[in-house]
């Protein structure tokens, strides 16, 4: 009866064409591929999650320390540490399957256009994924990454090359280490992108006040965390008055009124990230706060309230 | 790993800014010596890992039958997180992740063979639970602590009473022959004759990071050696602590934080 608690149909979204029990996704780099949290919780009463991100090859990422704290959230230079798409294909996924039965969010990154559309045509093929989420705005590692995400020109070539190899929905996670968002947005949209996920990390950076060097080994990070919820909220806003397609919101989301800020200001689906790394029950803590919180300010369906911000 | 309120009900200093926390409540998540809890702090967004220096299970069986009892940890007051927990007063309710990490693995002795325990400055908490976790079985212990100075050291006398046989080293070589209760030598736990003459069937090390170096480098036979790393999460999903191994990338937090040498690429 306690999993009742967890699919009230008020909290039902869609996302490109799939629909969601509630909005509620854990954000890729957070939740691995689901089975340390499938330990602690049933992670099915989640609308899906993003899955670690996903390159061509098998990746160390960048050295340690990669982790630095800050006020309201953390510096994370992980730099896409993943076993690569093979291993993910022939242990990760079918690991995850015995845990998780909803479509996943497949998160995808790479170096360069070749590598993301190679990427996304091997997990074209693979049932359990609902999504692509392709991310071209990891602020870790060099040559690729954020680079693709920050020139509407080769954001939009990405898009292409990623919508040509793939018929799931394509959803482009963008960086919010741009001047005009919207543009990339646009560009994104306009080659083909099924949806448009933010925002990815803010490039920052920590020093340690002892050996006056930097904290993260690789120099700079990208922040996540509370800190960053309104700077995402603001994007959000700009880019679902921007395009047509769906945009899911995401950036130090922690709590149901979080979830339904950023609905307001145009999300169809919320992803919370860091929180889960301070909070590991968080995300089924958010979903079962949603009814109440929606009775609160008298919300009947989570749906009637996507973008609500933008009417005047 | 369990999520759990731990109660402060201690919180002294035993030597030189080093604080014995000891902390009340449901403890039934700590498996084995070596793992770690990682605790949340008012106003910090990240938790703070500490290792786990012993458990205390409550006298009452009713109780201890409900994992409750105490965790004792030891921390060094050097940044804003440990600088917080020293202010903390009894009393005051935590939220704690307890459980975490691999710990030590005990299993690879048996009674009356001998185990060498190193430890460096506060990487020498763990020793305590270890130490008493090893006696049991009947397996002897030689326990070295390294210190920089004789006003650091630390649980010398408590493993000294919980049976091992103790030796502590000062880099400095201050409060050397000045204790009836164990023995003093002078310089890093690598010097100690205890883990120079190779008497002992297995070590466990745990101290910063040169110093588990020199252990791999100098100290001969098997053993294994606990890492420390500024961590994310402290459970496995966040890849912030990662360390590259023999058989391929292993996070500190959960595949750690303890590894046999044979895992190490420092070869």
């Amino acid at each position: 009866m306690e999993k009742c608690r967890y699919c009230d149909p008020r909290l039902e979204t869609e996302l490109c064409g799939i629909v969601l029990d509630n909005p509620v996704i854990a954000a890729s780099g957070t939740f691995g591929y689901g089975y340390e949290f499938a330990e602690l919780f049933d992670i099915n009463i989640l609308g899906t999650f993003s899955f670690k991100g996903t390159t061509k090859e098998p990746r160390f990422g960048n050295p340690t320390p990669r982790i630095a704290e800050c006020t309201g959230g953390l510096l994370n230079s992980v730099g896409l540490q993943n076993p690569g798409v093979e291993r993910v294909i022939s242990e990760e996924l079918p690991e995850l399957a015995k845990c998780f039965h909803k479509p996943v969010m497949a998160n995808v990154s790479g170096f360069s256009a070749d590598e993301y559309a190679y990427v996304c045509e091997r997990l074209d093929e693979v049932k359990e994924i609902g999504w692509i989420e392709v991310n071209i705005s990891c602020p870790n590692v060099h040559g690729g990454g954020m680079g693709f995400g920050t020139d509407p020109a080769m954001a939009a070539e990405v898009t292409r090359r990623v919508k040509a190899v793939t018929s799931k929905p394509v959803i482009m996670k963008l960086t919010p280490n741009v001047t005009d968002i919207t543009e990339i947005a646009r560009a994104c949209e306009a080659a083909g992108a099924d949806g448009i996920s933010l925002i990815n990390t803010l490039l920052a950076m920590r020093i340690d006040l002892k050996n006056r060097r930097p904290l993260l080994k690789n120099t700079t990070g990208g922040m996540s965390g509370p800190a960053v919820f309104p700077v995402a909220v603001r994007m959000v806003y700009q880019v679902s008055s921007a395009v047509d397609i769906p945009v899911v919101g995401l950036g130090g989301v922690s709590t149901a009124e979080d979830v339904i800020e950023m609905m307001m200001a145009g999300a169809c689906a919320v992803q919370v990230g860091a929180a889960n790394l301070r909070e590991p029950y968080v995300c089924k803590n958010i979903i079962g706060d949603l009814p109440a919180v929606m009775d609160r300010y008298g919300i009947d369906s989570l749906k009637d309230i996507i973008g609500a911000a933008h009417s005047l | 790993m369990k999520q759990v309120r731990l109660k402060v009900k201690e919180n002294t200093e035993i030597a030189d800014n080093v604080v014995s926390m000891l902390l009340e409540g449901d403890v039934s998540a700590v498996s084995a010596p070596g793992q770690f809890i990682n605790i949340e702090l008012p106003g910090l967004f990240l938790r703070r890992p500490i290792s786990v220096c012993d458990v205390i299970s409550d006298a009452d069986p009713i109780k201890a039958d409900n994992g409750n009892g105490c965790v004792r940890i030891l921390y060094k007051a050097v940044g804003k997180g440990t600088e917080l927990m020293k202010q903390l007063p009894e009393g005051t309710v935590l939220d704690v992740l307890t459980g975490l990490g691999n710990g030590f693995d005990t299993k690879c002795l048996s009674a009356g063979q001998t185990a060498l325990l190193l430890g460096g400055g506060i990487g020498s908490a763990p020793m305590l639970m270890l130490a008493k976790q090893l006696l049991s079985k009947g397996i002897k212990v030689q326990a070295v602590l390294g210190f920089n100075t004789a006003a650091e050291v630390f649980l010398a006398e408590e493993l000294k009473n919980a049976g091992a046989a103790v030796t502590v080293m000062t880099a400095d070589g201050s409060g050397v022959g000045e204790s009836a209760e164990y023995n003093t030598e002078r310089g890093f736990v690598t010097d100690a004759r205890a883990a120079a003459e190779g008497a002992f069937d297995y070590y466990y090390a745990c101290g910063p990071m040169p110093m588990l170096k020199a252990v791999y480098n100098t100290v001969s036979g098997d053993g294994e050696l606990s890492f420390e790393e500024r961590m994310g999460c402290g459970f496995g999903a966040c890849m912030g602590c990662t360390m590259e191994t023999v058989s391929g990338p292993k996070r500190i937090c959960k595949d750690g934080p303890v590894f046999n040498r044979s895992e190490l690429m420092w070869g």
